[in-house]
Order: structure tokens, then C-alpha cells, then sequence
């Protein structure tokens, strides 16, 4: 995708159109959906109208009108600062939920995928160990197990979260060595390493970084917001969309959108990450062929 | 003797496949005297490579040397774990690829490829080593250098991204370089470039070359000895210029005869008849027997060992004065 000019100089030229990323309707769409999520959550205390934990018991399960935006749940809190403020507690959880798994996989399943034999048997036996229980529920019982809040929560995404990295990452690795700039590296006396981090990783970690924003991001924002609504997350006052739908779920024939607003903020939130996902993806698949 | 940089001693590599064991080299020895460029030559599936991988020890995980030694300036590299090994490579003994795009790390800028080997090998600084980096792709002869450093390998033309290779082989100063089939992915212009400097950098640094093609031709332009292989033994080695002047093996003759010449037009091109034979279950007696023109009733029966003859040369064919007579 180069060519030289009279200086000698490689010059980038036009790539084919389709390979531009804002070319990609589904990143573009995903990206934008995503970016004003996350706008909100950090904007959140200019956004919001009120404190998101202050109590008015004057003014409890009020409708949406001109003072709360979203009506008040029933202890009189704004929905719509609850709402903002649950944002923000979400998304930096499941953001820093997704980095241990993605770097405990990554190490593991390179180890996995560059040496084989035994540390391949075994790494993998424990893979298909933890693969063989649904993600929510080992999640939900490891917090059970723990006790709820933020801490149990990292603990429990990244003991069961890593797997799916390590699976991503050995297969890669595995392709990757039979290149011949590993041999040429082994050639070379480099330690092993560094043939991994500096020669094999920075080829085969794309995949896992898409998945880690997309597929695990929603996953881990599921899982946070479950475990909220099961009273296992985050402790109240601190908002959080899992205890909103929980705290809303009593008053649902009279207040419907109390639960109703923050499950829409899940569902939006997730869409747009997985758009970004399959943009990335698909921007990827180009880029190898 | 005792004079060799790197003596290869009985060498056996054996590969195990679905279809049984492959003998891909089988007793091959030979000398690379300190500052000569040894050529290894045979057809595809000679076991050439095989060879020159196993010198450093970077044999698929299928394969493993089975006996034999590789002795380079007096230790046998055979027994030596992978950690003892990697000090040896890169440092001491380096390796250059057939194909310069895909031996290079496509996600990795040149400058840090080049300066990867001096910070691991020698203890260079990372400044230190991008000075190295620079001063090697000069004397390589890559144009604007202090550019070209940050470039990738995409960025750069077949015969730039094998002198690229041939900075990293050189960027420790090691005594010995194992080229495998360097110039066979690059146009005949670029080759001859490429096979000048590597001849030239040798040359002034009194580096040993190991040399692997099927190319007679680029043979006979770098390389001071010839060692010959078929079906993964050595049938013939010698001085390179006596060697191809007067073969002492049907083989050898037979890629001489099938190798266009630049100097003298030739009448024509012979080919060697057949097929390469299988490393499997290999041939009984001489394995280039069924291809020979000489062959006799004893070649199909006695498996010719390879008998010295004057001037330091040697030869596995039994009939090889009958071979002398009908050279070009």
C-alpha cells in the first residue's frame, strides 16, 4: 500500500475505500451510540438535575415532569441523575472487570499455545472446566460465595472470565509460530520471552482486543447489572442500573418505567458495543485478505 | 582438521510422519574451515535445509537429530538445552531466510528488528543498539537509513528486506552465517546484488558462510567448497571450482548439465531423469541409482560410502572414474 516518490519516500496511498474505518457503518453507528453513552457517564455531574442518593419523601414515585426529567422512585431520588450516576458505576466496573481476564488469558493461553504439550493439556483441561458452566452462573455464585461488592466482582469476571482469551489467543499463537519470523527470531538466540511479547503478540492480540470490547464488555455489564439486581453488586445508595430494575420491580403496575429506563440503558449500551465489535471484525477480515 | 570453525559429523535427522519415519538426513558430514563459504547443494527434499536447521537446533517439533555431532569451534552443539543454545545463536552463529517478507516481524519497525540482537546478545543501551541498527544498514546499503529505520517491512522491496535480513544476521558480529536459499525469492538482478554483498561483508569481517541452494550458478559465484546432497546424504564434496569442473559424481554431473551457464552458451540443457527418491523407505543400495546413466548391477545392491580422493575431495559413487570421463 505504498509506492515510492522521486525522494525515496514510502507515501502512503488511498487504501480501497471499504478498508477506512469510518467507512464501516457498524463501527461508525457503534462508536457513536457508545461515545455519547460514555459522554453522559463522565458529564454526569453537569447532566444531572439532582443528587442521584438524596432522599425527598415528599416526593416519592412522581411521573416524569419539568422537575425530574424521569420522575423520582420510591424514595424520592431522580431517575434521570440515578440513571447518569449508574452509568458511570457500570461502565468503570465492567471496564476494569474486562482488563484481568483479558491479560490472565492472554498470558496463559500464549503459554498454552506457544509451548503445547503439557501446558497445553493442562491449561486447556481447565478451560474446558470452566466453559462447561454458564458465564452468569458461576459469576452469580463465586459474588455469593464472596460477598457482594466491587472487589468480589473483578475476582469473580477474572477467574472465569480468562477463558475465553486463553482460547482465543492459544489458536492464534499456534498459527502464529509456524511463521517464519518466530523461527527467524529463535534464529536469532532471542529468549522465549520476548519471541512471545514483542514478536508473536502484537500479531495475534487484535482478535482479542475486539472481543474484549465488544462481546465481554456486554457480558461483564450484564453480569454487573444482574448481580445488582440480585442485591450482590454494588451496595446501595450508590446507583446502579441492576438495583434501579430491582428497586422499581415492586411498583411495576403503577411505575412501569422505573424498571423500564434502565433495562433501555443496558439494551443500548449493549447494542452499541457489539456494533462496534462487529465493525472492528469486519475491518479486521478485510485487512488479512 | 582441527582448524574447522564448524564440523558436522555423522548427522542423522529423522521426522516422524503419519506415513512413517522419514530419513530426511542420513550421515552427513562435513567441514566449514574458519573464514570459507561452504555450499550445500541439492534438489528440493535433499535434506539441505534439514541440515542447516539442525545445526542450530531449529528442527520442527517433529523432527530430532538421532545421532551425529555438530561440533562448532570445538563443542558439540547436539546435547545443549535450548538456553545454552541461545547463546550461541544469534551472537555466534546467525541465520538468514528464503523468503526476507515472511522472517520478518511484519508489526515491528525494521530499526528495532536490526537493534533487537545487540541489546540482547551484547548489552547495548536501546540508544546504543539504534546506532548499531543505523550503522548496519548503511553497510548493507539501504538508502536513507536514518528514514528507513522507523519503516515496516511491508514498506520495503524484496531485495531491501533481504539486506534488512542480512543486517540482523550481521548486527553481533558472529563467525558463522547459515544461509538458507537466500536469493531464490528475488529477481536475478536482485540476486546478483544480493550475493555480491554477502560475499563482500563476509569477505572483510572474515565471517564462515553456509551456504544452501539448488542454484549452481550462485554457487559457483560465492562459495570456495561444495558439498553435494541426494535423498539426505552427501554424495560428492570438493573444491567448488574442481567440483563442477570435473564431477566425480553422476548427481553432481547431472545438475551441472541441467544448470544454464551465463559464461558459454551451452548446447543444450540435460535434465536428470525421475524423481527424488523416497526418504521413507529410500532405495536399496546407491539412492541415485534408479536415475544413473552409470548404474551397474552392484550399485543397486552395495550402499557406496564416500571414499576420499586426492586434492581433498570425495565422492559416494562407486563407478566415479566412469563419471570423470563423460564430464562436459
Amino acid at each position: 500500500m505504498t509506492a515510492l516518490t522521486g525522494t525515496g519516500l514510502p507515501v502512503e496511498l488511498p487504501r480501497a475505500r471499504s478498508g477506512r474505518w469510518y467507512r464501516q457503518p457498524a463501527l461508525v453507528a457503534g462508536l457513536m451510540v457508545t461515545g455519547a453513552i460514555v459522554a453522559m457517564a463522565i458529564a454526569a455531574p453537569l447532566l444531572a438535575s439532582d443528587n442521584p442518593t438524596a432522599q425527598n419523601l415528599g416526593a416519592t414515585l412522581q411521573g416524569p415532569g419539568a422537575h425530574h426529567l424521569l420522575g423520582t422512585d420510591q424514595l424520592g431520588r431522580d431517575t434521570w441523575s440515578r440513571l447518569l450516576y449508574g452509568a458511570r458505576v457500570d461502565l468503570r466496573v465492567a471496564f476494569i472487570a474486562v482488563l484481568f481476564p483479558f491479560c490472565i488469558g492472554t498470558f496463559l493461553g500464549s503459554l498454552a499455545g506457544y509451548f503445547g504439550g503439557w501446558v497445553d493439556m493442562v491449561l486447556m483441561r481447565l478451560v474446558d472446566i470452566v466453559v462447561a458452566f454458564p458465564f452468569y452462573v458461576l459469576v452469580i455464585a463465586l459474588v455469593f460465595v464472596l460477598g457482594p461488592g466491587e472487589r468480589s466482582i473483578y475476582i469473580a469476571i477474572a477467574i472465569i472470565g480468562w477463558v475465553s482469551y486463553a482460547r482465543i489467543i492459544r489458536g492464534q499463537i499456534l498459527v502464529a509460530k509456524r511463521q517464519e519470523y518466530v523461527l527467524a527470531a529463535q534464529s536469532g538466540g532471542l529468549p522465549t520471552y520476548r519471541i512471545i511479547a514483542r514478536h508473536l503478540l502484537p500479531n495475534v492480540i487484535s482478535q482479542a482486543i475486539v472481543y474484549a470490547l465488544s462481546v465481554d464488555m456486554i457480558q461483564d455489564i450484564l453480569a454487573i447489572v444482574t448481580l445488582g439486581y440480585l442485591g450482590l453488586g454494588i451496595p446501595p445508595p450508590t446507583a446502579d442500573w441492576g438495583s434501579m430494575i430491582a428497586a422499581g420491580q415492586s411498583f411495576i403496575t403503577t411505575r412501569w418505567e422505573l424498571s423500564m429506563i434502565p433495562g433501555i440503558a443496558v439494551v443500548i449500551t449493549g447494542f452499541g458495543l457489539s456494533l462496534i465489535g462487529d465493525g472492528l471484525a469486519d475491518l479486521l477480515r478485510r485487512g488479512e485478505s | 582438521m582441527n582448524a574447522a570453525l564448524l564440523e558436522v559429523r555423522d548427522l542423522q535427522v529423522r521426522i516422524a510422519t503419519r506415513r512413517g519415519v522419514v530419513r530426511a538426513v542420513d550421515g552427513v558430514s562435513f567441514d566449514v574451515p574458519r573464514g570459507a563459504a561452504l555450499g550445500l547443494v541439492g534438489e528440493s527434499g535433499s535434506g539441505k535445509t534439514m541440515t542447516l536447521r539442525a545445526v542450530l537446533g531449529l528442527l520442527p517439533p517433529e523432527a530430532r537429530i538421532t545421532a551425529g555431532q555438530v561440533i562448532f569451534d570445538g563443542q558439540d552443539l547436539v546435547p545443549l538445552s535450548d538456553a545454552q543454545l541461545s547463546r550461541v545463536r544469534g551472537s555466534r552463529v546467525s541465520m538468514i531466510f528464503q523468503e526476507p517478507m515472511s522472517a520478518l516481524n511484519p508489526v515491528m519497525r525494521v530499526g528495532a528488528q536490526i537493534a533487537e540482537g545487540p541489546v540482547v546478545h551484547l548489552g547495548y543501551s536501546r540508544a546504543r543498539a539504534a546506532e548499531r541498527a543505523l550503522e548496519l544498514m548503511r553497510r548493507v546499503g539501504i538508502p536513507d537509513p536514518e528514514r528507513r529505520l522507523r519503516a515496516y517491512p511491508h514498506e520495503f522491496s524484496g531485495g531491501m528486506r533481504q539486506r534488512v535480513m542480512i543486517a540482523i544476521a550481521l548486527s553481533c558480529d558472529p563467525e558463522l552465517i547459515l544461509c538458507d536459499e537466500p536469493t531464490t525469492a528475488l529477481d536475478v538482478t536482485i540476486q546478483d546484488q544480493i550475493l555480491r554483498l554477502l560475499a563482500r561483508l563476509c569477505g572483510e569481517s572474515g565471517v564462515s558462510l553456509v551456504f544452501v541452494t539448488h542454484d549452481l550458478p550462485v554457487v559457483a559465484q560465492i562459495c570456495d567448497r561444495l558439498a553435494v546432497m541426494y535423498g539426505g546424504q552427501l554424495v560428492e564434496r570438493g573444491e567448488a571450482s574442481e567440483l563442477l569442473a570435473a564431477p566425480r559424481h553422476p548427481y553432481t554431473l547431472g545438475l551441472v548439465r541441467s544448470a544454464p551457464d551465463f559464461d558459454e552458451v551451452r548446447e543444450s540443457l540435460v535434465p536428470i531423469p525421475g524423481s527424488p527418491p523416497s526418504l521413507i523407505t529410500p532405495p536399496p543400495g546407491c539412492r541415485f541409482h534408479p536415475r544413473c546413466a552409470f548404474a551397474e548391477e552392484d550399485c543397486q545392491v552395495t550402499e557406496p560410502p564416500l571414499h576420499l580422493l586426492p586434492g581433498g575431495r570425495a565422492t559416494a559413487c562407486l563407478h566415479d572414474e566412469r563419471c570423470l570421463q563423460a564430464a562436459p
